[in-house]
């Protein structure tokens, strides 16, 4: 009885400290954790310069006669396209302002659907929710007047309660009564448009007009602009950025963001150590409903003409989704994600006009760089990158969870 | 002729899991594999079925040399695995979970049926399996899925058959049959390991004991010449104590007083018929019973998480009849739950989350929304040490610590704190002797701190080593009390619903 130790447990493999992730908010090997979204990307890149040039039938029948020249075009096809991408996206103070632009309510919109995700709920609604979030802060934008200051947080707290109680109504009645969020947050995007289809040719319309658009917001509800008037970028930017930063504090700082995570990986635990699950699973949407609802209020206080649309959430809100898992769901990893999205959109509009290559091929890049961080596991095996296997993203529990 | 492994090295990055293993097995002979979690035998016998390559070592049967790349390999060369959790698929019949892979096909390349039916009723029959081929798995109980898993091995032409922890999902008469299985198996020439850390099973049923510990093999034991207490300190290494240390109880007030409740099932049956009984301070009361007797509701029932049909629970002279769990927190209730992982934990959390994963909303953890983690982290520490969590760390994932560390940062969080009653629920299930003995330890401390404990546990020798008082559960109600050097048959009698 020498050996007075118990035997050691199982291997397990060296472990990154997630808590330290979580409470600093930035990973202790930022350099490693880049590198597979890195290759995922350039991955896209060389498949979307395939398709790029096999998408040309001039090139295509000059392939069969003379292949050297149709490669020779192909190449210089593909760098004019990615020379347009750049070139729009990070080129000049210009396009550098239209990508913050249009990541800024991709950024409100990823979080909502990330703090979702993290409370176990898969919010498809953020859509919806923008468009509630947008009427609100209509109302209070175009009816009420205000020195700045005041008008503008006011009409961004409208922004937010209209989106809340889009949000915070799926919740309710998943705690309730145990309906699926996915299944009432895509119904409630239906209802949300066309109730701004009716509400928007009542008292609010735009005098004049006959479709469904409403009054400009007066100019003490309009963002400011970040750079001055010639660039489009707004406050709005400065504004999502903070929530960025108020998300991760609530999520990791906070004893309610405990329950949350708590809730939304294993609910029955959390049920047990006397988490109210319900009054989580409704707080949790109807916080997650607000940001949208503030990314919704974004798109009529921040751009021109200053009216709302029942198209004014465009695809953000789905965006949003794939904003949300290339971010994994992490508030700093969402704001990344937002970037390079709205990056992609500034660029797409510039490839397209100066290159002539459809601004779908933007929506092919931005699916094949998702697809290919949601599968680090082809990633590693395309380039050989040695680490440890990942769990595939599990972002929500099953079927009527 | 037999199945030899000798020296079998293998390495995992940091850990030697199998250092120089030698076993063999000879057709006819059952050899138990008996060892703590994490000793190696899963690895070893995981290299047995092709599913890991050894880095060092041979296999060889009937002195042949074996090359077992993948599990084809393994079944190939006669070598069969009924695993501890079943590989069948829940919406097929008994015949097509068994011919699944291997299907005898007819004409144009349809499957076969009366053939498939014809090979498993032949099988059954055999080793008197009784398993009806028609079934639907989902339908059958565990201990019938059991049996199909070692159809499937027969229909493959296993002759040498590794069983791993066969009897962890078992109710007590399942094991008897199942016992009766092996025996049949044995006479049949088939050569048997059975993995297992129960040391009584692997005295009853084995021709010879091998202990491994530490990815070593260290020891082998004949049944006849050893005991159950040679065995354990032969797997951890140090003596322990298989009966628990305690002095007699010295029982106080009345802290948990339930009185005629009735709880239903999910399924709205009445899984709790009408229970009454008192715990008192200082004394702990032992439920046994078969599973599924209604101890999951009645626990569910007591501690607020599954609404009381009629009936009473009061805690002194608190009403906690339907109380929220965070209420009987606040009064000092701990639990224990019986599902660990399912609900015990959250297994993404770091350890440090989960020891505060009840009382998170207070102070010192957190202050109004504010979490304090400074605060938390120094008490995790301490919790940690106190309660030998072995962890490489507070922030790794409780989902890798092995299932007795686990339960030890839940017995940690649910033990660190001024506590009137504990609730303990199958509280060493599946989890090694070394844990084990820990736990039981720390229970009676609670118990001669002054608390009322109630414990439940499917092991019989589990309650009997704990309880002060036994209280069997069949179908609901009490069918009986008993004092803790009460008979076993008597209480085994209880158990099957016959009163004594």
């Amino acid at each position: 009885m020498t050996d007075t130790r118990l035997p050691e447990k199982e291997p397990t493999p060296p472990q990154r400290s997630p808590m330290m992730d979580r409470v600093t908010g930035v990973g202790t090997s930022v350099a490693r954790s880049l590198v597979l979204p890195t290759l995922a990307m350039l991955t896209a890149l060389i498949i979307g310069a395939i398709i790029i040039a096999f998408s040309d039938i001039e090139i295509l029948r000059l392939l069969f006669d003379d292949p050297g020249a149709a490669a020779g075009q192909m190449v210089s096809e593909v760098s004019r396209a990615y020379r347009a991408l750049f070139r729009g996206s990070l080129g000049s103070v210009n396009s550098l302002s239209e990508s913050l632009f249009a990541a800024t309510p991709l950024l409100l919109a990823g979080l909502s659907v990330a703090l979702g995700f993290r409370a176990g709920l898969f919010n498809i609604g953020a859509q919806g929710q923008m468009l509630m979030g947008g009427l609100a802060a209509t109302y209070v934008g175009v009816y009420v007047s205000l020195p700045g200051i005041i008008h503008i947080p006011l009409t961004l707290l409208a922004g937010f309660a209209g989106g809340m109680i889009w949000g915070g109504l799926a919740g309710l009645l998943k705690a309730r009564t145990g309906a699926h969020e996915v299944i009432t947050t895509i119904m409630g995007n239906f209802i949300a448009v066309f109730f701004m289809q009716w509400v928007l040719t009542t008292g609010i319309q735009d005098p004049g007009r006959n479709n469904p658009v409403s009054a400009e917001l007066v100019t003490s509800a309009r963002l400011p602009r970040l750079f001055g008037v010639d660039y489009r970028v707004t406050i709005g930017l400065l504004l999502a950025i903070a929530f960025v930063f108020a998300v991760h504090w609530l999520l990791y700082q906070s004893s309610i963001g405990f329950e949350f995570r708590a809730v939304g990986s294993n609910p029955k635990a959390g049920s047990y150590a006397g988490m109210n699950v319900a009054i989580v699973v409704t707080l949790a949407m109807a916080l997650a409903g607000g940001l949208a609802g503030m990314a919704g209020a974004n798109q009529v206080m921040g751009l021109e003409p200053y009216k709302a649309t029942p198209a004014l959430a465009g695809a953000v809100g789905f965006d949003a989704i794939t904003v949300a898992l290339l971010g994994r769901s992490n508030p700093v990893g969402v704001l990344w994600a937002a970037l390079l999205f709205g990056a992609l959109a500034a660029g797409g509009r510039e490839m397209q006009g100066a290159a002539q290559v459809p601004i779908d091929l933007v929506v092919v890049l931005q699916a094949l760089i998702v697809i290919f961080v949601a599968a680090p596991g082809m990633i590693r095996a395309i380039y050989r990158v040695k680490g440890r296997e990942e769990k595939p993203t599990q972002m929500t529990t099953g079927w009527g969870s | 002729m037999a199945l030899v492994l000798e020296g079998i090295t293998k390495r995992f990055p940091g850990v030697l899991a199998n250092d120089d293993v030698s076993l063999s097995v000879a057709p006819g002979e059952v050899v138990a594999l008996l060892g703590e979690n994490g000793a190696g035998k899963s690895t070893l016998m995981n290299i047995l079925y092709g599913l890991y390559s050894a880095d060092e070592g041979t296999i060889t049967i009937d002195g042949e040399e074996m090359t077992l790349g993948s599990s084809a390999d393994a079944i190939a060369a006669g070598i069969g695995m009924v695993h501890q959790h079943f590989m069948l698929v829940p919406v097929f019949t008994v015949t097509e979970n068994v011919v699944l892979g291997q299907e005898p096909t007819g004409f144009g390349g349809m499957i076969d049926r009366d053939i498939a039916r014809e090979t498993v009723m032949n099988i059954s029959e055999r080793y008197n399996l009784r398993v009806d081929p028609d079934a639907l798995i989902e339908n059958i109980p565990v201990g019938v899925q059991q049996r199909v898993e070692i159809i499937k091995v027969m229909n493959r032409e296993a002759e040498f058959v590794i069983f791993d922890e066969p009897t962890a999902v078992l109710t007590p008469q399942e094991v008897e049959e199942f016992f009766g299985i092996l025996e049949g198996l044995q006479a049949d020439g088939k050569g048997i390991v059975f993995i297992t850390h129960k040391l009584g099973e692997a005295i009853r049923v084995a021709d010879r004991i091998v202990v491994m510990r530490g990815g070593k093999v260290v020891g082998e034991a004949l049944p006849a010449e050893t005991t159950q207490q040679d065995l354990a300190n032969m797997m951890v290494g140090r003596s322990v104590d298989l009966t628990v240390p305690k002095e007699s109880a010295s029982p106080g007030d009345v802290v948990l007083e339930v009185r005629d409740l009735v709880v239903l099932d999910s399924r709205n049956v009445k899984a709790v018929d009408g229970v009454s009984f008192d715990v008192r301070a200082g004394e702990i009361v032992g439920i046994a019973g078969v599973q599924g007797n209604g101890q999951t509701e009645l626990i569910e029932g007591i501690t607020g998480l599954r609404p009381v049909m009629s009936g009473s629970v009061r805690m002194g002279e608190t009403d906690i009849t339907d109380a929220h769990p965070r209420d009987l927190h606040q009064l000092g209730v701990s639990h224990i739950p019986e599902d660990r992982q399912g609900s015990g934990l959250v297994l993404d959390f770091s350890v440090l989350e989960n020891m505060i994963l009840d009382s998170y909303y207070d102070r010192p953890f957190s202050r109004g929304v504010f979490m304090d983690w400074a605060s938390t982290r120094e008490t995790a520490q301490d919790l940690v040490k106190q309660y030998d969590v072995r962890t490489p760390g507070i922030d790794v994932p409780v989902s890798t610590l092995s299932g007795g560390n686990q339960q030890k940062v839940i017995v940690a969080r649910e033990f660190a704190r001024e506590v009137e009653l504990v609730i303990a629920a199958q509280p060493t299930r599946g989890i090694d002797v070394g844990s084990i003995e820990y736990i039981h330890t720390q229970i009676v401390a609670k118990r001669d701190a002054g608390a009322a404990v109630l414990v439940v546990s499917s092991e019989l020798d589990e309650v009997m080593a704990l309880a002060d008082r036994i209280i069997v559960l069949y179908h609901g109600r009490v069918a009986g009390e008993f004092a803790p050097d009460a008979e076993v048959t008597d209480i085994g009698l209880a158990m099957l619903g016959s009163a004594p």
